[in-house]
């Protein structure tokens, strides 16, 4: 369009250089480029702590690097699959592929609906070439080329001004239509991705074992809730199913104290009005519902006490504590209990849960992370409690405005007295379970995209194009036994690696195709 | 879960150890051909009469059964006595120790299966065990389609000796049972396929190797004045340039879709054990990144301006991705995938 317009008119100096670059975009080379950008751009995400991955480790690392953290905290370093710069170049290698995939397929259509290109003139020419004589005649030939070929190659029978009858057959075709069956299931697949990312949702919960601990599907019973963009505050679908009791937790542990298998026991319900059911969730097998998925994700110990209020009041408390090491399951946590209002009067107890307890000296660790005459090591407090009113981790004690009642190490059914008539009792513990909840509505589309790309790859780095050609000449020596001469020229149009040979059997199956039985070839 | 059986485990120990030896030893009968055979450049000239043959087909099959009787004759008779030469003979040796170090090999892994009552490959000792396995028999699949490569044995078995020695030293874990998220039939299918797949890529990164040797002793070997110091020496028999990079490609060719296969199925998994089919778990951004390094590798063998000696570097990049998220990725960066066995 723009050639047609006068040089230096207003839209050839805009059109020109939107065309020239959206061609340089376009060009396989930059797509290369952007490719490579893509892998070199993924490194510093997996070398560097994670923001989404793991917030912790991410906010010491920046402590601790001081001036470089916050640098790369600013380039976005700690997310770098969310960045900016991670986003244009997979975005620009979308636009760039878009841009590629157009006129291919375009091309590709047309050369599918379009016949085979007639005979070359000089078939000798051609890459790889060679001829013999037939006993019989042109046209019989042609039918007996075309069986022998058969149906994998594409064969046009066309007949020359002089008299020859040639035949152009190609084949690997699926080669380019698995090409774009690839390129195109991986534009969809990252749809598909981009839908599952603004609409999925991910909520975790810790139920401990027993009655009156479960939870329905709704944000405000999440301990943890990660909505996509999209997946706004009260709109999780389908209808929300509850998971009402996780009566039995269990972990299995081989003599040497490594786990074996965590197995929840559950009782649910698909909807809220429909009848409870029973599941199982182990590590590898979540409870898939509509819509929805039930994992198992982590367990701990719920050590239960009862403690005794200043005032005189009993109090039973149950609270989910935090292994600190994944081998030992030594654990933290918290109790809480509030007084009266005002009154300073609360009491809270900080400690720590010893599975399978050893004691040196004074200090008491945990072994095994199976639960064997459990310890359960307490700091009592009395005080006011959140004196600031502000919500507070739920397995630590702010103690600034407490004072210290004393400390004990206390095993299943003791209880120790404090200042002020305060006690506790080791009651007993119960497990607990981490479950999460995941949606993505378009995981299962996307598997469908993955196997349209593998498909596509399989033909694409499988099939190989060929074109062959054959010309049928009669020959000069029409009443002998050989009246056809056949000039055979073949063409590798990609992978010619073994072009050679391929083409020298072929030759060979088309020469012995041609001889009736009995009759010995002669060779030109 | 059953226990493990100790004296199993101890068995297999022995038999990986001594396929080692085996394997030392083949190197040493390949080295032998290598060095007092002819064969280099009448493989060169053979190879070109007859260009690569063809290795793997579509769709990762191994293809061709009609053994084509073209292939140039292996056997080299010594004119003078009408012997085979001590050459063919040590790379005879050579091949048929090669086929036994595999088969005690295999025998060492299926000795561990049985020791773990589980796939074999849960932890990094035994993956690299298998992925060097697979490394030997997809070279010997080669020469079975192209025997005149034989000479080439020790360069493919020394990545995988030195890999299976760091394997049964460094990287060494005692058997043990499976932990509850390895408990999946996914293990047996997504570990396998990137074994072989690795396997198989390792076997291509050495072919790219001895072909940018080759293209630099082509390109300095045409200069007036030039006289082949040791590498050049090794480079005069190497196959034509052209040939292995056609092998290294046909093999990537394979080994790519296998690849990505497994790593769907890793998604797969981790959708029923973390919750997600993809995270970027280290081992998981690893992954991709060796998979756009691939990617590019297949583009860039059909872009003017990286054809030849550019594509070549980016394979070996890709190879080096594979080793780093092997070696560094298991063993310095922690994340979901940590299941090295090292502690």
């Amino acid at each position: 369009m723009a050639s047609a317009l006068v040089g230096g008119s207003v839209v050839g100096t805009i059109w020109r250089p939107i065309r020239q670059t959206w061609r340089r975009l376009t060009s396989m080379r930059t797509a290369l480029i952007l490719l490579f950008l893509l892998a070199v751009a993924a490194v510093p995400g997996s070398l560097l702590p994670q923001r989404p991955l793991n917030p912790d480790k991410t906010t010491s690392y920046i402590k601790t690097h001081g001036a470089l953290g916050h640098f790369l905290n600013r380039i976005g370093a700690f997310d770098v699959f969310g960045s900016v710069w991670f986003a244009a170049i997979y975005l620009l290698l979308f636009i760039s592929l878009v841009g590629c995939l157009i006129p291919r397929i375009r091309l590709h259509f047309k050369a599918v609906a379009r016949k085979p290109l007639p005979a070359p003139r000089h078939l000798n020419k051609l890459p790889e070439s060679g001829s013999f004589v037939t006993a019989v005649t042109p046209a019989e030939y042609a039918t007996v080329a075309r069986r022998t070929l058969g149906r994998r190659w594409r064969v046009v029978t066309r007949t020359e001004e002089s008299g020859a009858v040639t035949l152009s057959a190609e084949k690997g075709y699926s080669r380019e239509t698995g090409n774009l069956l690839f390129h195109v299931a991986l534009l969809v697949a990252l749809v598909l991705i981009l839908i599952g990312h603004l609409y999925a949702y991910q909520g975790t919960r810790i139920i401990l074992q027993g009655a009156d601990q479960g939870f329905c599907n709704t944000v405000s019973q999440y301990d943890n809730w990660q909505p996509g963009r999209f997946a706004a505050e009260g709109k999780i679908s389908p209808a929300p199913f509850c998971v009402d009791e996780m009566s039995k937790f269990i972990a299995t542990y081989t003599s040497e104290g490594e786990a074996s298998q965590f197995q929840a026991n559950i009782v649910y319900r698909r909807t809220v009005d429909s009848a409870p059911e029973k599941g199982v969730i182990t590590v590898n097998h979540p409870l898939r519902l509509e819509g929805d998925r039930v994992y198992l994700i982590g367990h701990g110990f719920a050590p239960e006490v009862t403690i005794t209020m200043p005032d005189g009041s009993v109090r039973h408390d149950v609270e989910a504590f935090v292994p600190e090491d994944a081998t030992t399951f030594l654990s933290d946590g918290a109790f809480k209990q509030a007084g009266p209002a005002g009154a300073n009067k609360d009491v809270g107890v900080s400690g720590f849960f010893a599975p399978t307890p050893q004691t040196t000296g004074n200090v008491v660790t945990s072994i095994a992370p199976q639960a064997n005459h459990p310890i359960l090591g307490i700091n009592v407090y009395e005080g006011d409690l959140n004196y600031q009113g502000l919500p507070q981790s739920v397995y630590s004690l702010d103690t600034s405005k407490m004072k210290e009642l004393g400390q004990a190490n206390l095993a299943v059914g003791e209880t120790r007295s404090f200042k002020n008539g305060v006690s506790v009792r080791f009651d007993g513990w119960v497990p607990w379970a981490s479950l999460q909840v995941s949606h993505d509505p378009s995981q299962g589309y996307l598997l469908f995209a993955a196997l349209a790309m593998v498909l596509g790859l399989l033909g694409s780095l499988g099939v190989r194009r060929r074109r062959l050609w054959l010309r049928l000449t009669p020959s000069s020596d029409t009443t002998g036994p050989s009246p056809t001469v056949v000039a055979v020229g073949g063409l590798a149009r990609s992978d010619s690696g073994n072009f050679s040979s391929e083409f020298s059997a072929l030759i060979e199956r088309l020469e012995a195709a041609g001889q009736p039985a009995g009759i010995v070839p002669v060779k030109e | 879960m059953a226990g493990i059986n100790g004296s199993m485990a101890h068995l297999s120990d022995s038999i990986f150890t001594t396929s080692i030896a085996v394997y030392a030893l083949a190197m040493v009968a390949y080295t032998a051909e290598y060095a007092f055979g002819r064969r280099g450049r009448i493989a060169d000239t053979a190879v070109l009469a007859a260009p690569a043959r063809e290795l793997v087909g579509a769709g990762g099959t191994v293809l061709t059964k009609d053994t084509p009787s073209d292939i140039p004759s292996v056997v080299e008779i010594d004119p003078t006595t009408g012997k085979r030469s001590f050459a063919d003979r040590a790379g005879w040796l050579a091949v048929a120790l090669t086929v036994f170090g595999a088969l005690l090999h295999t025998g060492s892994i299926a000795v561990r299966a049985i020791a773990v009552d589980a796939v074999p490959w849960s932890n990094m000792y035994e993956f690299a065990s298998v992925a060097g396995l697979v490394g030997v028999v997809a070279f010997l699949g080669v020469l079975w389609k192209a025997p005149s490569i034989r000479h080439l044995g020790s360069f493919i078995l020394l990545p995988v000796v030195l890999m299976m020695f760091l394997a049964g030293t460094v990287l060494y874990s005692k058997a043990q049972p499976l932990v509850p998220a390895l408990q999946s039939y996914w293990l047996a299918i997504h570990v396998t396929l990137v074994s072989i797949a690795e396997g198989a890529l390792m076997t291509s990164a050495v072919l790219t190797a001895l072909y940018l040797v080759k293209v630099r002793h082509d390109r300095l070997s045409g200069k007036p004045g030039y006289v082949p110091g040791r590498v050049g020496t090794l480079a005069s028999r190497l196959p034509a340039a052209d040939v292995l990079d056609k092998t290294a490609y046909r093999i990537v060719a394979f080994a790519f879709p296998l690849y990505t296969v497994a790593i769907i199925c890793g998604s797969i998994w981790a959708e029923a054990a973390w919750g997600r089919y993809w995270g970027w778990d280290p081992k998981e951004t690893w992954a991709f990144i060796v998979w756009v390094i691939y990617a590019c590798y297949l583009h860039a063998r059909a872009t003017a301006g990286f054809k030849g000696k550019g594509a070549a570097w980016v394979n070996l990049a890709g190879f080096g991705a594979i080793t780093f998220n092997f070696l560094v990725v298991n063993i310095v960066v922690s994340g979901l995938h940590s299941y090295a066995g090292l502690s």
